[in-house]
């Protein structure tokens, strides 16, 4: 179809990453800031709560989760096949399919399709992808005002921030931060911390923005290849209003959101909210099969669906890695990471942040951009235990970590940017470390050459400051063990 | 460019070696006695902030005159060529200032300033409702759009309570949906709600702040005349 592309939008390097520190400083800075700690520790207890209320009968969870990790490698294992048979479906019902290869590509078919209806003010309801796509910016960049629906996400874009988590994107903030930013930008409301009067005030000025939309965007929670139909989930109803009051509906989703069945929707969805925020179900489940038909009197003349690939197709092709793509976007494994739960969602510096983020974000934006991510786990296992569609999210970080500190040159590597974090003295090290295991006479003399001279090595010697730079340098013992196992008279050797 | 894109994302997509089709496992989603459905449906639908209200067939509109009167309400949209529409119009029409009655009658385009700040409340029917999880089913068409359950800050649903089913698994699979889905299917568990502002509950952000159920009672006589 001709549709108008700008060749010019702005160059986006980093997709998936704002520019500057690293994850560490962003951390060290999130750490000391005691009001963003007490933010993220109260709200993560309470979801924690809800989701294990949710489900607290073992038998009936574990059957629950076994049929909708089940339904989502069912998708991913016939994922070219089903993408054609949603795009048929779709086409036959009268949704325009779209593909997208890169946000660019992506970002310009957005842009083309609005232009062609000549949509100059855009309201959105909540997604994810189009945060990936840096979409807003892309269009203010050409004069298009997309407004925030989600009460959350239009809190964030007042404040000029990025969500710090997937369902709750202002969870980093409290209530006066939030008084204080309405009160600024809220015509005729002063500061109160009443939380239904702020709500009030927000219904209040976006219900004019949803009336006056020429357009709505949204995510996808999933399409349903059987019967082209895309199934979207809120408890606000601002994706029901994106979806329904305006002209035009621009529905935005990876390419992995595929299922195959209609009947692959009922666990999915009793699995999707429960695990997110612990509710039993959202308010509004929204599945929309087809634009405003003859003699129906609301809902878009025209429906639009964008799949995006960007990366995800490189994902898919690593037997291991195509696990990630499973992920229905439920935020448990963020809620539950001890990691996200200290450093809140910023720290990350990527879109996706916690648990999902550090395997996504490296896989998409790469290793060279995102490397420091898969790090910033302990593998203390807490998200593969809540995931509901069983990602072994540990396995795939570990693996990760091995592919960025791969010797580069690899013709086709799996992950891109492998490689980029090897270091020469670290894989010297480890090169050391191999031998000195592998023969035990090299053994019993490196070990008793440390426990003589390893308490004189200092502090920050090279190798060692990465380690004391938060702990305590370790002490050596004088002795090594089989040293002192031979002196108390035990030898089995 | 965008068949190209198609073409080169799903040959990437086919060169990868196809997963295995993992086997579909046993998976049964909560039945319930006939007599716990009906209280399962109104526990949960109550525990999310609606208000449920059983009603006779007959008497109903009698009835939701007096509880919309309690909140002030003046002005009602109605869906003038349904049963339940017809029904309201016919029955307020005798009675007392009862609220206005707006029909949904025109495009969206014509009545949009009306819908978006002008009605007070809006009465629909529903095609059915689910015990499980407390929701309602709304197959929104012609004669009952679809922003009927969303624009006004008070939404009235009629339930036929003999239409409760136990899953919405269940009900796809009775109702053999995915032979034909309509133009938008929607499931409503509550009003509208936000916990958007320090996990503080706050409901009507977007859609309805209320949502009243009028519970209708099975009386075997009447469940044979609708
Ligand atoms: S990885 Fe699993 S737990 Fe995390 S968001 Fe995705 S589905 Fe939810």
């Amino acid at each position: 179809m001709a549709l108008e592309t700008m060749p010019d939008g702005p160059v986006v390097e980093n997709p998936a990453m704002d520019k500057g520190p690293d994850f560490t400083q962003r951390a060290h800075a999130a750490l000391i800031d005691p009001g963003l700690r007490r933010n993220f520790r109260r709200a993560m207890d309470g979801l924690m709560e809800k989701r294990a209320a949710q489900f607290a009968d073992p038998v009936a969870w574990a059957a629950l989760r076994e049929r909708g990790a089940q339904a989502r490698a069912a998708a991913l294992a016939r994922l070219p096949d089903l993408l054609e048979e949603l795009e048929a479906r779709c086409a036959a019902n009268g949704i325009q399919v779209h593909w997208a290869e890169t946000i660019e590509d992506g970002n310009a078919i957005v842009l083309g399709i609005l232009n062609h209806h000549r949509a100059r003010q855009v309201v959105k309801g909540k997604s994810m992808v189009s945060e990936e796509m840096h979409l807003n910016d892309h269009l203010a960049a050409h004069g298009i005002t997309a407004i925030e629906s989600d009460l959350g996400e239009y809190i964030i874009q007042l404040a000029g921030e990025l969500p710090s988590h997937i369902v709750m994107p202002c969870i980093h903030k409290n209530k006066d931060q939030i008084a204080t930013l309405l009160a600024a930008n809220i015509p005729g409301l002063g500061y109160t911390e009443d939380v239904a009067a702020l709500t009030a005030a927000a219904r209040r000025i976006l219900r004019d923005r949803f009336a006056a939309a020429d357009a709505g965007i949204s995510g996808v929670n999933f399409a349903v290849a059987e019967t082209g139909t895309l199934v979207l989930i809120e408890n606000e109803g601002n994706g029901r209003l994106s979806t329904t009051l305006p002209p035009l509906h621009i529905a935005i989703t990876g390419i992995e959101k595929v299922v195959e069945r209609l009947d692959d929707i009922p666990p999915l969805l009793a699995l999707l909210p429960r695990s997110a925020t612990g509710q039993p179900i959202t308010t509004y489940v929204n599945m929309i099969t087809s634009p405003r038909k003859p003699g129906e009197k609301d809902g878009p003349a025209a429906v639009h669906l964008i799949l995006l690939d960007n990366g995800r197709s490189r994902v898919f092709a690593d037997a291991q890695l195509r696990d990630t793509l499973r992920c229905i976007r439920c935020g448990a494994c963020i809620n539950h990471c001890p990691v996200y739960a200290r450093v809140g969602g910023h720290s990350y510096g990527s879109v996706y942040p916690g648990p999902i983020g550090k395997i996504l974000t490296p896989q998409i934006a790469g290793l060279d951009v995102a490397g420091d991510l898969p790090h910033a786990s302990t593998l203390c296992n807490a998200c593969v235990e809540v995931c509901p569609v069983k990602i072994p999210i540990a396995d795939i970080l570990v693996r990760l970590r091995q592919e960025a500190a791969q010797p580069a040159g690899a013709a086709t590597p799996a992950v891109k940017g492998a490689g980029s974090r090897r270091h020469i003295a670290e894989a010297l090290v480890w090169t050391v470390w191999r031998w000195v295991y592998a023969w035990p006479w090299l053994h019993h003399r490196a070990t008793r050459l440390l426990a003589r001279i390893g308490n004189w090595i200092p502090a920050r010697a090279p190798l060692l400051r990465a380690w004391t730079r938060n702990r305590t340098r370790p002490h050596f013992a004088g002795q090594t063990l089989h040293e002192r196992a031979r002196r108390a008279g035990i030898d089995h050797e | 460019m965008s068949d190209n894109a198609r073409s080169r994302i799903l040959a990437r997509l086919r060169a990868a070696a196809p997963g295995p089709v993992p086997p579909r496992p046993a998976w049964t989603p909560p039945t319930y006695l006939a007599e716990e459905r009906r209280a399962r449906f109104i526990a949960m639908i109550e525990a999310a902030h609606a208000e449920v209200h059983e009603v006779d067939q007959t008497t109903w509109p009698v009835r939701l005159r007096s509880i919309l009167a309690n909140k002030g309400v003046r002005r009602v949209m109605t869906a003038p060529t349904t049963a339940a529409g017809q029904q309201l119009a016919a029955v307020w029409a005798d009675l007392a200032d009862a609220p206005a009655l707006i029909a949904y009658d025109q495009p969206v385009e014509v009545l949009k300033p009306v819908l978006v700040r002008d009605v007070d409340a809006a009465v629909t029917m529903t095609r059915g409702a689910i015990a499980e999880t407390g929701t309602l089913v709304l197959w929104p068409s012609p004669a009952e759009p679809r922003l009927m359950s969303l624009l006004p800050p008070i939404h009235v649903a009629l339930v036929e309570e003999w239409r409760i089913a136990d899953s919405l698994a269940a009900l796809m699979a009775d109702e053999s949906w995915a032979a034909a889905m309509p133009t938008n299917a929607v499931l409503i568990s509550g009003p509208s709600k936000t916990a958007d502002i320090e996990q503080t509950l706050a409901y009507g952000v977007h859609g309805p702040k209320e949502l009243i159920v009028l519970l209708v009672r099975d009386q075997e006589a009447g469940a044979a005349a609708v």
